[in-house]
């Protein structure tokens, strides 16, 4: 286990470069460039800027500078839009407000989500299972920039319980909405999951064995059936976590929370080059790290797997 | 026994506190009742990206640099210019020389006097390749002796014609006798700056930590993408005169997200209304819904280079493409925000401009019309060429390009393919000339019409339909040094317009929302430049 750990680790080495050098590449070849405004600068303003943010060398040079000073001193430069700020401070600033309410967010769906898929899968063809599966179809129309603004009108607007939006230092009144805005559609997800997996398992010879031997009902649910149950909804949740903790621009944009999902964004459209790598960057090492988990909690829940 | 003095010492401090707290009991001025409550809650649309004044270059970060330091002039609610940090000046040898007297009283947050060396070292850091101002051709502008030479890197930095005989005065010499020199003088790069402070925290020294400033109010908390706070300033010269103690600036990308919080009364202003809104929430908020001039102007440039169709170097092609555009449909139809129909270039409410008697503007849509068509038919004939209408991605300039496509189509025959593309791209696509005609708009940097008429000067480095006339640059070159410009305007106008060298659509207008009982707003101030220490908020009940 510990080598096949060590082995994707290794593996993720060569990835993350070619990611990065793939990223630069994309992004020079952009039209525009980060000073390009309105009013065009002079050429000698241009010639300064280019000077004192490194522009002006080959893109080899350049890319090699990045990697380098990235990798090894962790300095990620400074931000070309935000100009007293550094990509550190940014992230500093962004990536903590984020995986607040993606982390709660996520244990929001994935507890809930499961709860609703078990429950419908156990009680199959009933009036819970029925209610099971509307909630989640409801839930899984309801994509996130729908619902965001629905609880804005009715928390904010109608009932004036929470405000309509900003982090405020993560107060709870700022979560509320960002955190379920964002679980509801992967909720569902994670539910229709559960269900369906689970109703497999559920028929399955081993299940039917159990039964046979006269366990009772819930260490057959639990015991057997739930584990291999999760191994497909597991292998979901490893990328999903990623992605929630690594920004959602919508509840970032509706919700005003200066997350990390309104920065990536902007900096694609400000071409601000190193915004845009390290958050490229990050997204991309969380999602191997995260996949890398999954592989291994796949392992610890289902003896069958080895590596 | 209850100790007397403790009484008396409770008693004195709740005198005293209400003595504070009824300080502002009423304005100094106008007399009204204050509220208790003085604080500024406002809408920011994107971030601020920099508090550095010789780095900003953007609407937003120029609102709050306006409130943390203070030039040597400011202006007043209809955006005339008051003292500053200088308390006054004069011009001599002909407007070629202006010595600035300092206040003595001026003072940065840390105590420190501000002194004409640091208004020297703003400059000078603002010049300095190595800071990569942006805004350094702003320098240029105002004409300061070397500025230019100093920006092409053809003379040292040390030489820039700025001289400070003593702390408290300060003497420019300029190239040419511009009249409106201090009126140039409340723009941020030109703000002083307090160098200790740069030198000891890098580029680090704008954190509310390191920050040395010399405004009314001073940085208290920053989170670059949620929001800004700031509080009134105890050191500033007029501090006494200050209402508002705390500001919070709120970042909210999205207008009609903007305008959900403005109704739930988390805010007190926001401007940049979602499109289109404006007349319902006139209707349903007469006393808090406002549209005053902004000092930018709309048009259409048009390709008069060879990438261009080659018919737009035809000017009777580009006059009957600019008539044919009905303007009051634009902004009574289409924007209704309070926007003003464009005939000429120059916005009519530039201060000491007198608006260009301009032939075309004077005639109904109808006149304008059978003009367009009788021009378009001597020029063209029969041909119906397709013109390729570029634009950046928005839902207003895509409504305007698609209303003027109509009109196009149906009065010339002509046939639009409408491109838009994401800000960048569509800069980069405009500044190549890759276009036949692309929506433009142009915002003053000052007050005064050369900062747009200078655009349509051959080598202006946003003249992107590359308009050229011999005759309109001798008139802009011979009205920087001419004592009255007016005349040499009114001739550009009117040669550019007569010949379309660009397709003005309209004048813009700032609409915003303010609560009632907040006052003191530069409404009137086309340039939109606001200072939170002339507001207030009056007692409500």
């Amino acid at each position: 286990m510990l080598v096949y750990a060590l082995r994707r680790i290794l593996v993720a080495i060569p990835t993350l470069l070619a990611l990065i050098a793939i990223t630069f590449v994309l992004m020079y070849a952009a039209p525009g460039t980060p000073f390009t405004t309105e009013k065009a600068l002079p050429p000698e303003i241009m010639a300064n800027l280019n000077a004192k943010y490194g522009l002006a060398d080959p893109l080899l040079v350049q890319l090699g500078r990045y990697i380098w000073c990235s990798a090894c001193c962790f300095d990620f430069g400074p931000s070309y839009f935000y100009k007293d700020q550094s990509v550190a401070d940014i992230i500093r600033q962004g990536f903590p407000v984020t995986l607040t309410y993606g982390v709660y967010a996520f244990l929001l769906a994935s507890v809930a989500g499961i709860a609703l898929g078990l429950a419908a899968a156990v009680r199959q063809n009933t009036w819970l299972d029925y209610l099971a599966v509307g909630v989640s179809i409801g839930a899984q129309v309801l994509p996130n920039f729908v619902m965001a603004p629905i609880l804005v009108l009715i928390f904010t607007v109608w009932l004036g319980w929470l405000p309509g939006g900003g982090w405020n230092g993560g107060q709870w009144e700022n979560i509320v909405m960002p955190v379920i805005a964002l679980a509801t559609s992967f909720m569902a997800s994670i539910a229709r999951l559960t269900r369906s997996s689970m109703l497999e398992v559920l028929n399955a010879n081993f299940v039917r064995t159990a039964r046979a031997k006269g366990l009772p009902e819930r260490t057959v649910i639990f015991r057997h059936a739930l584990r291999p149950a999760l191994l497909p909804i597991i292998s979901y949740l490893g990328p999903t976590f990623v992605a929630m903790i690594t920004g959602s621009v919508v509840i970032d944009v509706i919700f005003s929370t200066g997350g990390i999902g309104m920065f990536m964004v902007n900096a694609a459209f400000n071409r601000d080059y190193p915004v845009i790598m390290a958050s490229t960057v990050l997204t991309g090492a969380l999602t191997i790290l995260f996949s890398l988990l999954a592989d291994i909690a796949y392992a610890w829940i289902d003896p069958k797997i080895r590596y | 026994m209850f100790p007397k003095f403790a009484v008396t010492g409770a008693l004195a401090a709740l005198l005293c506190t209400s003595a504070i707290a009824g300080g502002h009991a009423t304005h100094p001025e106008t007399g009204e009742a204050l509220a208790e409550d003085q604080t500024l809650t406002y809408r920011i649309g994107d971030g601020i990206p920099t508090l550095d004044p010789q780095l900003i270059e953007d609407t937003t970060s120029f609102h709050v640099a306006r409130q943390l330091y203070e030039g040597l002039v400011t202006q007043d609610l209809d955006g005339s210019i008051l003292p500053g940090v200088a308390e006054s000046w004069e011009a001599s040898n002909g407007n070629l020389t202006w010595t600035f007297t300092l206040r003595e009283d001026a003072k940065w947050s840390n105590g420190d006097p501000v002194t004409s060396a640091d208004f020297i070292a703003g400059w000078t850091r603002a010049m300095d390749p190595a800071t990569a101002s942006p805004y350094a051709w702003y320098l240029e502008l105002t004409s300061i002796v070397n500025a230019k030479e100093v920006l092409a890197g053809e003379a040292d930095v040390s030489t820039l014609g700025v001289s400070a005989p003593d702390d408290y005065t300060l003497v420019v010499n300029l190239t040419a006798p511009l009249p409106y020199f201090p009126s140039m003088m409340s723009f941020a790069t030109l703000f002083p700056i307090h160098m200790a402070t740069v030198e000891a925290h890098g580029a680090d020294w704008t954190k509310p930590e390191n920050m040395v400033n010399n405004g009314a109010y001073n940085l208290a908390s920053r989170v670059v993408g949620e929001r800004i706070e700031l509080v009134k300033s105890d050191t500033y010269w007029d501090a006494e005169n200050t209402i508002i103690t705390d500001i919070t600036g709120l970042v909210i990308n999205d207008a009609n997200q903007a305008l959900t919080r403005w109704k739930a009364g988390e805010l007190d202003y926001m401007d940049d209304l979602p499109p289109g809104q404006f007349p319902a929430l006139q209707a349903e908020y007469p006393d808090e819904t406002f549209s005053s001039p902004r000092l930018c102007s709309y048009y259409y440039a048009m390709n008069q280079t060879e990438s261009g169709h080659p018919s737009l170097q035809d000017e009777r092609v580009r006059l009957a493409l600019s008539l044919a555009i009905d303007r009051d449909v634009i902004v009574d139809q289409v924007l209704k925000g309070g926007q003003t129909a464009a005939y000429n270039f120059t916005h009519y409410a530039t201060a000491g401009f007198t608006m260009p008697e301009i032939e075309v503007a004077s005639l109904s849509q109808g006149e304008r019309d059978a003009m367009a068509k009788a021009l378009w038919s001597e020029a063209m004939g029969d041909e119906t060429p397709t013109y390729k209408l570029l634009y950046n991605t928005s839902e207003s300039h895509k409504a305007i390009a698609t209303v003027v496509s109509q009109m196009w189509k149906q009065k010339l025959g002509v046939s639009t393919e409408l491109a838009n593309f994401e800000w960048k791209t569509y800069l980069g696509i405009r500044g190549e000339q890759q276009f036949d005609i692309a929506r433009s708009a142009w915002c003053g940097d000052y007050n005064e019409a050369s900062t747009f008429l200078d655009l349509l000067t051959s080598t202006h480095s946003s003249n992107d339909g590359k308009y050229s006339n011999a005759r309109v640059d001798e008139l802009m070159a011979a009205s920087k040094t001419a004592d009255d410009p007016q005349p040499l305007y009114t001739e550009v106008e009117q040669i550019a317009m007569g010949e379309a060298g660009i397709a003005p659509i309209y004048h813009y207008a700032n609409t915003f929302l303010l609560h009632e009982g907040y006052k003191g707003w530069a409404a009137e101030n086309v340039e939109n430049n606001w200072y939170v220490k002339d507001q207030y908020r009056v007692a409500t009940d």
